[in-house]
């Protein structure tokens, strides 16, 4: 590690988070991203990384992709983060955009946040003003982010920390993939939503299985609550379609996006509401407030971001690299049977799945240390979340193979020392 | 109730960003399909290729229709038979040919394994559009390319549908997703984007010499030809009526259109006489000095060629120009006194319009040949009419032009439809001609070869490489939809399907199609 990012990490720690930064550091990780182009990272000592984390999907089609940034430029010839009370008309056009390839028909409205977080909140109160009921059914492990309410449907290992748990028996946790609880969590007709990940990302990527989205819609419906769908990991043709939902036969009652819908350059997070269920638009527009919620700019950016992606190029492309990834991670697979043991996948949303408890963490070390960037599921550290992006070449996913064949075979050895493999 | 529209508020789309976005995305599609579809063997890309041949043949005729209506070029029937011929019998002429499998050279101790291109762009011309487009895309489907197609703007909406309609049949027979595409809005910006791209390995470049040049200039590798302006020999020793009817017939073929066709004839003062008198058999009209004057100011403007004449019907053209010509007319034939630069008649002409020189002597005649060819279109093509074959070897050697086709009409001759020559839409115009190539091209022009060379030393044994192939993979096994209902999860290497062979018609019936077709270009 040169001098230079020694000091940095000491200004780092003293400045802005001594825990994070530390942290890293423990799990042998020292990076410092500096530079960033495309689907490569470069830390402040030079090295490369092909970057498979993307923050979630926010560098879907890459870093600084140069249609954003032109976008985001010739926008800021024109607009700014523009004034929230007002009609405004990047805001409306971004709305429009968004409701011509909403995953239901009815879903005409967008309200806007600055993050996912906000977002989700948005989509809380929504379905609590639409419902008049209060309680939230959400998955256990399952993440929405870190503001007031979307705080409360998650891990309380984030909510606890700052004394913001539910206390009031609002928001109700049930497991995923299992529907008897689901109906037990809204026999009571008392929950105003249901809340889901299409596939919960820090989870480490679970799928749903075949009939249990469908289900807990049809569950929805009969007891009175609505279905908010949480796309902001998988929509975007993360799963090859535009939204992922709308592959699991699901038209949500409230959506929300964010992450890669701001392209990675202005955060915007957006929540898509049915026209039925966006009451307090008409009785209290200014209801929720938001200064740099829907910021003009960000909705240029973002309709760039969905021109792109609806692209018929970005549809074949993930397909590609879909295929051509799990053809080669099988193959890997197949080598390291005894330690890989699994692989998730949905389009290039992918989870893989190591027999050990931290395994995706060595691993994450391993491919950090030969070029690649991916990171562990928080909540469940047996799963590497792998996220290849929208646009990569042929030649980046080879070089992303070759790679993780590397690392994986270091992160066995490390955990399992040179045991002989089993057949 | 109102319905959502996108409205863009800030249009970036002719930035330079736009721009590179655009080729980038859809030559990196192109890449990606190219890379899989070099995991195909020899069957499953010939039942491509059949497929995609099939389609050509069966749309040749609307698409010919199309074409002439969209650009004003050329004979329905001639271009639905071209359509035809750049179908079938293209595929069937390289058929025995493998572009696929190992090659083992057991003398020379060499293996050659053949390594496609990867991304081809192609131009496409207005004049020829749908041939241009049949062959360019099974050209690079038997080689297991991927190729995207710009079309000529004049000839944008006919082409476009017709790459799709082929795109469609390589899809369907089994091809890669992309390996075919086309840019539905070829601005010269975007043009320029995609042949500069390092994502594109090879230029194919068909059309003006501006667009050619520019090819050239990208540094990317290009296979570009130049323009024709093909001289014509009647020699003493000729059949002269048959000489004149293959001429008319040549020329006539789809108004000229091709760039193969006959441009000055030159003959022999004791030829002058009986050749005019076949000509006028055979369907020419020949202008006298006014008619010549009145064609030269129509067909060359200060800018050039008048292309509101390309591949119109001599009577059409004759009409422009103020000619009386009897409605039976099939070409003009148009005296000239000089060969070069003072004589606009003495360049290339896509349309019926033939100048007539005489020469005193053969050696005169050779020389102006060389002068035609001086002025334009070096390294394209010439035709001499004799039967004896030393005037026929000197005429040859003499003409810088690559191909020589004798006794034959030029037109269908030199792209090879009436001659053993390569069958093609893209005439490489090599050195001469300021171009890589100076061959017909076809499908060798669009892979290299990995040669796999052994020790010379007798000592040294050869390995032995009878049934080994490459890794063919197949099509790659579709990723699952987790959860998806009907994705089943992944089936690996039982997933890969291979293409069939080509429905509903036999071998049979293919060889009499192509029979067909060959007979109707060969009458003459």
């Amino acid at each position: 590690m040169s001098q230079a990012k020694l000091e940095f990490l000491d200004r780092s720690r003293t400045f802005w988070n001594p825990g994070k930064t530390q942290d890293w550091q423990d799990m042998g990780i020292d990076l410092v991203i500096d530079r960033r182009e495309g689907y490569y990272l470069y830390d402040m000592d030079g090295q490369r990384l092909i970057d498979l984390h993307l923050n979630g999907g926010t560098y879907n089609l890459g870093h600084r992709n140069p249609e954003l940034v032109e976008a985001l430029k010739a926008g800021s010839a024109r607009f700014d983060m523009g004034n929230h009370h007002f009609p405004a008309l990047a805001r409306t056009a971004l709305a429009e955009a968004l409701a011509a390839c909403a995953p239901a028909p009815d879903m005409v409205y967008t309200a806007y946040g600055s993050g996912g977080g906000e977002a989700i909140d948005i989509a809380i109160k929504t379905a609590r003003h639409a419902t008049q009921k209060r309680k939230i059914v959400s998955i256990i492990k399952a993440y929405h982010g870190h503001t007031g309410l979307a705080l409360k449907t998650g891990d309380d290992r984030f909510s606890k920390l700052f004394l913001s748990e539910d206390t009031q028996g609002e928001f109700i946790q049930v497991p995923f993939n299992d529907l008897n609880a689901m109906e037990d969590a809204l026999r009571g007709r008392d929950v105003a939503a249901v809340l889901m990940e299409t596939i919960p990302a820090t989870y480490g990527f679970p799928m749903p299985k075949e009939g249990y989205l469908p289900a807990v819609k049809s569950l929805c419906e009969r007891y009175d609550a609505l279905y908010i769908a949480d796309e902001v990991q998988t929509g975007l043709m993360r799963c090859g379609e535009m939204w992922a939902c709308t592959k699991y036969d699901i038209e949500p009652d409230i959506m929300v996006t964010g992450k890669g819908i701001g392209g990675g350059l202005y955060p915007i997070a957006c929540t898509c509401i049915a026209e039925r269920c966006g009451g307090w638009l008409k009785e209290d527009g200014f209801g929720h407030i938001s200064t740099g919620g829907g910021a003009e700019l960000g909705c240029i950016v973002a309709m760039k971001t969905l021109e792109i992606v609806q692209r018929p190029e970005v549809r074949s492309m993930v397909s590609f690299i879909s295929d051509y990834m799990r053809a080669g991670l099988e193959k890997i697979m197949a080598e390291y049977s005894d330690f890989f043991i699994g692989i998730r996948q949905h389009g290039v949303v992918m989870g893989l799945e190591f027999n050990h408890e931290q395994g995706a963490k060595p691993v994450m070390k391993h491919l950090y240390h030969n070029g690649v960037w991916a990171i562990f599921s928080t909540l469940d550290p047996r799963v590497l979340q792998f996220k290849p992006g929208l646009l990569m070449t042929q030649a980046d996913c080879e070089e992303v193979l070759r790679r993780v064949e590397i690392g994986v075979g270091l992160a066995r050895e490390e955990l399992m020392g040179s045991l002989r493999r089993s057949a | 109730m109102m319905q959502p529209q996108i409205r863009n508020l800030i249009d970036i789309s002719d930035t330079p960003a736009a721009l590179k976005g655009k080729a980038d995305m859809v030559l990196e599609r192109a890449r990606w399909a190219a890379q899989v579809f070099q995991r195909y063997d020899r069957d499953a890309t010939m039942a491509i290729v059949d497929a995609v041949a099939q389609a050509a043949h069966e749309h040749a005729g609307r698409y010919a229709e199309w074409a002439v209506e969209e650009t004003g070029f050329g004979v329905v029937a001639h271009k639905k038979l071209k359509n035809e011929l750049t179908a079938h019998p293209l595929v069937e002429h390289y058929r025995d040919q493998d572009f696929v499998n190992v090659c083992v050279d057991e003398a020379r101790k060499i293996v050659r394994i053949p390594r496609p291109a990867g991304v081809i762009l192609a131009l496409t011309p207005s004049t020829n559009p749908i041939a241009t487009i049949n062959y360019k895309i099974l050209i690079a489907l038997m080689t297991r390319n991927a190729m995207v197609i710009s079309p000529h703007p004049a000839a944008r909406a006919c082409s476009v549908d017709a790459v799709q309609t082929l795109a469609d049949a390589a899809l369907a027979a089994g091809a890669p997703d992309g390996v075919i595409q086309v840019i539905a809005d070829p601005s010269i910006a975007l043009v320029e984007e995609l042949m500069a791209s390092p994502k594109t390995a090879v230029i194919l470049a068909t059309g003006g010499t501006a667009m050619v040049r520019s090819a050239y200039s990208s540094s990317t590798p290009a296979i570009g030809v130049g323009p024709g302006n093909a001289p014509v020999f009647v020699d003493a020793t000729a059949d002269i009526d048959k000489a004149a009817k293959r001429i008319v017939e040549s020329k006539s073929f789809d108004n000229s259109a091709l760039c193969t066709n006959e441009s000055v004839l030159i003959t022999l003062t004791e030829v002058d006489a009986r050749l005019r008198n076949s000509f006028k058999q055979a369907g020419a009209y020949l202008c006298n000095d006014d008619d010549a004057s009145r064609l030269r100011r129509y067909l060359f403007h200060d800018r050039g060629f008048n292309i509101e004449s390309i591949g119109r019907d001599a009577t059409w053209i004759a009409q422009e120009c103020g000619i009386r010509v009897p409605t039976s007319t099939r070409i003009l034939l148009a005296p000239i006194t000089h060969i070069g630069v003072e004589e606009p008649l003495s360049r290339e002409k896509l349309c019926p319009v033939l100048a007539y020189y005489v020469a005193k002597n053969r050696a005169q005649a050779i020389s102006q040949a060389r002068a035609v060819l001086r002025l334009a279109g070096a390294g394209h093509s010439a035709a001499i009419h004799a039967l004896d074959e030393r005037v026929a070897m000197a005429f040859a050697a003499a003409v810088e032009a690559y191909r020589v086709v004798v006794n034959v009409p030029c037109t269908q001759g030199a792209a090879g439809f009436a001659t053993a020559l390569a069958p093609t839409f893209t005439v490489g115009t090599g050195f001469f001609g300021r171009s890589s190539v100076g061959e017909n091209i076809g499908p060798g022009h669009l892979i290299h070869w990995t040669q796999m060379a052994y020790n010379n030393d007798v000592a040294e044994t050869f390995g032995n490489y009878h049934g080994l192939t490459q890794d063919f993979g197949g099509p790659l096994p579709q990723a699952p939809s987790d959860g998806v209902p009907g994705s089943n999860g992944y089936r690996g290497a039982t997933a890969e399907q291979h293409a069939g062979s080509l429905p509903g018609v036999t071998r049979d019936e293919l060889r009499r199609m192509i029979a067909e077709e060959l007979r109707a270009v060969l009458r003459k």
